[in-house]
């Protein structure tokens, strides 16, 4: 029972950062080109720091 | 074609046989002004598909002045450019520098599909809520008694509260809102069902008890969403796609003010009595009459007639009509919402017809169920009160017959098959923006066709070149490939690698045709009396025929072209498997009676009906449904749309008027005219699933009933026979992709090239 105490609320802790992880990923566009992110691994940058 | 002052270079672009290019006004016009003086325009690329393209557009464009940023979208293909300044930057010019055709994309259909997240969200938050609470109960049932099941059931009653306020809102919401005008959908059983089984869970727990649903009312809430989250993307696929085909109606026009200045005006502020001054390439933006300038019209969007129509001054011209060859100063007669364009919708809105006479499967199965199975809970109360009277025993067994019952399966059942089937479609390039359309497209039994541009591809194709001496074809050919005439097009066709020298110099003479100079000869190609100037001299008997386009040299007859609307490709097979297929097949066309014969007789059409006005296409198909036939309309042009609207169901081309396409139900963007018998195939097969689907969700309930109403059932065994009925559904969903992957080759290759083929008509 006294492991529960803890176990429960670091369970829960775990999924809540997992679903925040999501919905933040979500938000910032992450899910907005799916297909160009994955060719945009390929590109390589201009030499130098970009402006 | 430069972007800068649309007016100054009119003279010039009569030459230039590039399609038409959005002036910069337009550009600007298009574009969202983001604060300061930024702008964002977004363009649609069709043609980018892979980490090249990526970098090549985005480094040609960031190369510009005046361009802030540039960043392509793969999965939507689209560029959206933010730029700062007066000046528009090219481009246009830069990209077809590229190789990548674009459009302009209007920032208005742009908003942030909100739908969509929020669907997004809800499934997250219900599918964490459900694994975490599904969890919990596991350990419940496998043996969690006394001070840690109360505890394990609190805790799930807590995750369950976001989950149902958020995920299970879109239900209440659109449940009560069925309530609310009379109706019943599916959705009501699954909020009644998913509200009781919490509160009552909620009871047990206060009371120490033993059996919560929570995991039950959350899981069946992740479930559902799926399927409504997969539905809600496939459509927005679809119409994503169908917006990012190139707009075909002008946005607006350059004024010409009675001071001489020019001014580039948005087509709703236009009024009668402007004077406009259209360039070559241009669609005539309102109805109006021509001051000055000869020039060929490109009528076939409008009314449906595939020659072009040569106008000069004084001739009344027609909002959406393509302005070919030679500048036209015309003069407004109508405002835009007076014009022709203007008058198809409203033909349209009032010609509102099957579509929303239609009650989707969904709606009409559960009208049906949810009536039987809360009547049935509520006599399992009567029952067990009348049998044990008691209380509580009775309320927890008839909310067990609610769950148990509630519609996991049923609501899965349509939604699934839909997105396997839209997704079938969507990779043959069909695009379906409804739902319903499929299930409306099941049942036609009649198709009724437009002709030009929907059955003919719109375009003039040579019909005589093998009768034709080929050194004077490919002078012709060298001449025709300087104008954007859709004649002179067919014939540049044909040009190739010729001995002769190349013509001198050329020119065009908006109406007539085109001159060239070369080796002290005098061509001519273009019409039979302005051509052939020295009469019935030369050989016109010998090259015979009466068409109205020639090649003369000094004067005299040398060649005669014969044009004929081309088919589109497979056109003949299509309407053959439709015909297969039990749909009987009619033509109707604004055409005159001989085009029209002709295309009837090539591919095989009885029933024609030639010489139509929009409204008469209408009545026509208003006729078919007053006897009972369900019509399927294919058409593209803007005296189609009204309808489009009309038919029970209706198909477009990509090439369609940018209203037809807003109007149909289905989009296909391929050239191959076998998309229609695939659409109808694919939607019967769909169909089918459906009510097997339907089937077994009812025959599930059949043996779960009995087992709820007596009293057995438990948490886990209502886990898990949801569950079992809800993957069941889905895999008899997913004998749909294997079982049309018996279609003809043409419209299962080339994946990548979903949009490329969109070309101007």
């Amino acid at each position: 029972m006294t492991t529960l105490i803890y176990l429960i609320p670091v369970a829960l802790f775990l999924g809540a950062l997992g679903l925040s992880g999501f919905l933040w990923a979500l938000r910032s566009g992450q899910y907005e080109d799916l297909d160009g992110a994955a060719e945009r691994i390929l590109i390589e940058p201009d030499d130098g720091p970009k402006k | 074609m430069s972007c800068c002052a649309p007016g100054a270079e009119m003279a010039l672009e009569v030459a230039n046989a590039a399609s038409a290019v959005p002036s910069s006004d337009e550009i600007k016009l298009a574009s969202r002004a983001l604060g300061g003086d930024s702008h964002q325009t977004d363009l649609s690329v069709p043609a980018v598909h892979c980490g090249g393209c990526i970098q090549a557009i985005e480094a040609a464009l960031a190369k510009l002045q005046n361009v802030e940023s540039a960043r392509v979208n793969l999965s939507t293909k689209r560029v959206s450019v933010r730029w700062h300044g007066d000046e528009v930057p090219a481009l246009f010019a830069t990209l077809d520098r590229l190789g990548y055709e674009a459009h302009l994309f209007d920032s208005e259909i742009q908003e942030k599909d909100k739908t969509l997240s929020e669907l997004i969200r809800a499934v997250a938050v219900a599918g964490f809520a459900a694994g975490n609470i599904m969890l919990l109960s596991v350990s419940v049932w496998s043996g969690a008694e006394g001070a840690t099941r109360d505890l394990f059931h609190w805790i799930s009653a807590l995750i369950a509260i976001p989950a149902l306020a958020f995920a299970g809102g879109i239900y209440f919401r659109s449940a009560a809102n069925a309530l609310r005008h009379g109706r019943m959908n599916m959705d009501v059983p699954i909020a009644v069902g998913v509200s009781l089984a919490y509160a009552m869970s909620l009871y047990e727990t206060i009371n120490h008890g033993e059996h919560a649903y929570f995991d039950a009312s959350v899981s069946l809430l992740f479930f559902l969403l799926i399927g409504r989250t997969l539905d809600h993307v496939m459509r927005e696929r679809a119409r994503t796609a169908v917006n990012g085909l190139s707009r075909l109606a002008a946005r607006g026009s350059v004024v010409l003010r009675d001071d001489g200045t020019r001014e580039y005006v948005p087509v709703a502020e236009l009024m009668p009595g402007m004077r406009l001054l259209i360039a070559a390439g241009e669609r005539i933006p309102v109805d109006g009459d021509i001051i000055s300038g000869n020039s060929d019209l490109d009528c076939s969007i409008v009314s449906g007639e595939s020659a072009p129509k040569a106008v000069g001054a004084g001739a009344r011209v027609q909002a959406g009509t393509l302005n070919l060859t030679g500048p036209l100063t015309m003069q407004a007669t109508a405002a835009a919402k007076d014009s022709f364009l203007a008058e198809m919708v409203r033909l349209m809105e009032a010609a509102e017809g099957g579509r929303s006479r239609y009650r989707r499967i969904a709606d009409r199965v559960s009208s049906l169920y949810a009536p039987v199975v809360h009547l049935a809970a509520f006599a399992t109360f009567l029952g067990w009160m009348a049998v044990s009277g008691d209380w509580h025993r009775a309320v927890t067994i008839a909310i067990a017959v609610l769950i148990i019952t509630c519609p996991c399966a049923l609501g899965l059942a349509v939604p699934i098959v839909q997105v396997v089937a839209a997704r079938r479609l969507f990779e043959a390039g069909v695009m379906v923006k409804d739902g319903s359309a499929m299930e409306r497209l099941a049942a036609i039994d009649t198709a009724v066709f437009d002709k030009t541009g929907t059955l003919t591809l719109g375009r003039p194709k040579l019909v005589n070149a093998s009768a034709i001496d080929p050194g004077m074809l490919a002078i012709a050919a060298d001449m025709a490939a300087h104008s954007r005439h859709p004649f002179s097009k067919a014939i540049a066709a044909y040009g190739g690698s010729s001995g002769q020298p190349k013509p001198l110099s050329v020119r065009e003479e908006p109406g007539f045709g085109i001159e060239a100079v070369a080796g002290g000869d005098i061509w001519r190609l273009g019409r039979r009396g302005w051509a052939g100037w020295k009469g019935r001299t030369g050989g016109e008997g010998k090259y015979g025929g009466y068409g109205g386009t020639v090649l003369s040299r000094n004067g005299s007859i040398v060649a005669c072209f014969a044009f004929e609307d081309a088919p589109r490709s497979d056109a003949m097979a299509a309407i053959q498997q439709l015909k297969t297929a039990g749909v009987s097949v009619d033509m109707l066309s604004g055409d005159t009676e001989k085009a029209c014969s002709e295309v009837a007789d090539t591919l095989g059409i009885e029933n024609f009906v030639p010489a139509l006005l929009p409204s008469g296409k209408v009545e026509w198909i208003e006729a078919l449904t007053r006897a009972d036939h369900k019509v399927l309309m294919v058409g593209d042009g803007l005296n189609d749309t009204p309808a489009l609207r009309a038919a029970h169901v209706s198909i477009a081309p990509a090439t369609a008027a940018d209203i037809g396409r807003k109007a149909a139900d289905f989009v296909f963007l391929r050239e191959s005219l076998l998309a229609v018998p695939l659409a109808i195939e694919v939607s019967r097969k769909a169909g089918r699933l459906i009510r097997q689907n339907i089937a077994i969700a009812i025959v599930y309930n059949a043996f779960a009933v009995p087992i709820a109403i007596l009293g057995h059932v438990t948490p886990l065994i209502a886990a898990i026979a949801m569950s079992a009925s809800s993957l069941i559904v889905i895999a008899n969903a997913m004998r749909l992709q294997a079982a049309v992957k018996t279609l003809p080759e043409v419209v299962q290759t080339r994946r990548r090239a979903d949009t490329v083929e969109v070309v101007h008509p």
